[in-house]
C-alpha cells in the first residue's frame, strides 16, 4: 500500500492517522471520565491526569500534522454513487469533527495552564502556558472541555454509524477505502 | 421607691451609654485589609494554604462591652484560591464547595463571650455548601484607633476549626485532612 492517498483509496499515512486518532479520542474520553472519579489515595490519582494531558497534547500535534498531510495529499474523490446531499452532509460532518477535536484539545490545555503552569508531556518536554488570566479560566475551559468532549464522541459515533450504513446498506466503498481496500 | 427609680435610671443611662459607644464597622474591602485564609493538612505531612478573595461584611464593636459585639460576613465561594488552577477548579466542583449550587457562604454571630484580656469566643452560624452549623471563632482584638487618612479602624484576628463532613463536603482526603482551619484577619472602618 502506498503512503499517499490515491483518487480511489486512502493511503497508509491517512489510514494510520485516521484510526490512530479515533482510538486515541475514545481512549482519552474514557480516561477523562474515569480519572475524575478517582479516590485521592488511588495510585492513578496523579498519573492518570498526567497521561491524559500528555497523550492529549501529542494528539494535538498529530492533528496539526494531519491537516498538513490532508493539504499535501488530498483525500480521494467522493464516490460517484454519493448524492449531493450525502456529500454535503459528510463534508459538514468531517469539518465539525475536526473543529470539535481542536475545541476539546485546546480547552483542555487552557484548564491546566490557566495559572501559567506549563504542561509536562511525559516528562520529556514542557508545553508553556500561552493564555492565562481569563476570569475563572479553569472553570470556563473545564465546562467547554466537558461538553465539547461529549459532543465530539457523540458525533464520532454518528460518523461511525454513517460508515456502517455505507458499508452494510449501500454496500459501497466508503468504509473499505479507509482500510485501503476499495473494490469498485 | 425613689431609690428604685434612681437605680433604674442610672442603669438605663449606663446601658444607653454602652449602646451609644458600640460602633458599627464595615470590613475594609476596598483596601482589602481583611483575609479569610484557611489551611488543611496534606497527607499529614504539610499544609495547603488557601484564601477566599471575595467577601464582605460588617461588625459592631465596643471595647468596653465585647459581649455586645456582632459580626456578619458574606463570602463568594468561587473566589477560592490555592495558587493552583486545577486544584481550585476541583475545590469549586461538587466534590468540595459546589459553587454553582451554593455561590455564597455566610457567617452570622449569635453570641460573643469574653475569654480574657482582648480575647473572645465568637459563636455564630456558618452556612457553607448549603449547610448551616454553629461554629466558634477564637478571636483576638488587635487594636483600634484613628488611621492617618481621617478614618477610625478596629482590627481582629481569629481562628476556627471546621470539619468538612459537617458541611456536606464529599471529598475524602484521608483521616489527617478532615478538618479545615480558618485563619481570619478582619479590619473594619467605622461607618
Ligand atoms: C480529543 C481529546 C480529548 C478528549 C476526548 C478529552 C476528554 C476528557 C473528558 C471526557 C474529561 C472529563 C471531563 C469532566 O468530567 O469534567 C477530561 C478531563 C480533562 N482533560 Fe481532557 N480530553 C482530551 C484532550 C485533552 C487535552 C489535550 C488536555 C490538556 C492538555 C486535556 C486536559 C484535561 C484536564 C486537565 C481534565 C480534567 C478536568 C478536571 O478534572 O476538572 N484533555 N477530558
Amino acid at each position: 500500500m502506498q503512503w499517499r492517498n490515491s483518487s480511489r483509496n486512502y493511503g497508509l499515512t491517512s489510514i494510520l492517522l485516521h484510526w490512530g486518532v479515533a482510538l486515541t479520542v475514545v481512549g482519552l474520553f474514557a480516561l477523562g471520565l474515569w480519572m475524575r472519579g478517582l479516590n485521592y489515595y488511588s495510585q492513578w490519582y496523579r498519573t492518570a491526569p498526567d497521561i491524559h494531558k500528555s497523550v492529549g497534547l501529542i494528539l494535538l500535534a498529530v492533528m496539526v500534522l494531519r491537516l498538513v498531510w490532508r493539504w499535501l495529499s488530498p483525500p480521494p474523490a467522493a464516490l460517484p454513487t454519493h448524492t449531493p446531499l450525502v456529500r454535503l452532509a459528510s463534508t459538514a460532518g468531517h469539518l465539525t469533527l475536526y473543529a470539535g477535536l481542536f475545541v476539546v484539545m485546546l480547552s483542555g490545555y487552557l484548564i491546566s495552564t490557566a495559572d501559567g503552569r506549563p504542561i509536562s508531556v511525559f516528562g520529556w518536554f514542557e508545553v508553556p502556558a500561552l493564555v492565562t488570566g481569563i476570569p475563572r479560566q479553569e472553570d470556563l475551559a473545564g465546562d467547554v472541555h466537558f461538553y465539547a468532549a461529549w459532543a465530539l464522541v457523540i458525533l464520532a459515533a454518528l460518523h461511525a454509524l454513517a460508515a456502517f450504513k455505507h458499508h452494510f446498506i449501500d454496500r459501497d466503498d466508503t468504509l473499505r477505502r479507509m482500510f485501503g481496500r476499495a473494490k469498485y | 421607691m425613689l431609690k428604685k427609680t434612681f437605680t433604674a435610671l442610672t442603669l438605663g443611662a449606663a446601658l444607653f451609654a454602652g449602646q451609644a459607644m458600640a460602633a458599627d464597622y464595615a470590613i475594609d474591602k476596598q483596601g482589602q485589609h481583611a483575609f479569610v485564609n484557611f489551611k488543611i493538612s496534606h497527607l499529614g505531612y504539610s499544609w495547603i494554604y488557601g484564601t477566599f478573595k471575595d467577601f464582605d461584611g460588617s461588625f459592631s464593636f465596643d471595647a468596653a462591652r465585647p459581649e455586645a459585639s456582632k459580626v456578619n460576613v458574606t463570602l463568594k465561594t468561587a473566589s477560592v484560591d490555592t495558587n493552583h488552577a486545577e486544584r481550585d477548579k476541583h475545590l469549586r466542583s461538587g466534590d468540595f464547595l459546589n459553587v454553582d449550587k451554593h455561590p455564597t457562604a455566610t457567617f452570622t454571630s449569635t453570641r460573643v463571650e469574653s475569654t480574657g484580656e482582648g480575647t473572645a469566643n465568637i459563636t455564630g452560624d456558618l452556612t457553607l455548601n448549603g449547610v448551616t452549623k454553629p461554629v466558634v471563632i477564637a478571636a483576638k482584638f488587635l487594636g483600634e484607633g484613628k488611621d492617618p487618612w481621617g478614618g477610625y479602624r478596629a482590627g481582629f484576628e481569629g481562628t476556627a476549626n471546621i470539619k468538612m463532613k459537617d458541611f456536606g463536603i464529599k471529598m475524602d482526603l484521608g483521616p489527617q485532612s478532615e478538618n479545615v482551619e480558618l485563619i481570619l484577619t478582619v479590619e473594619g472602618v467605622r461607618k
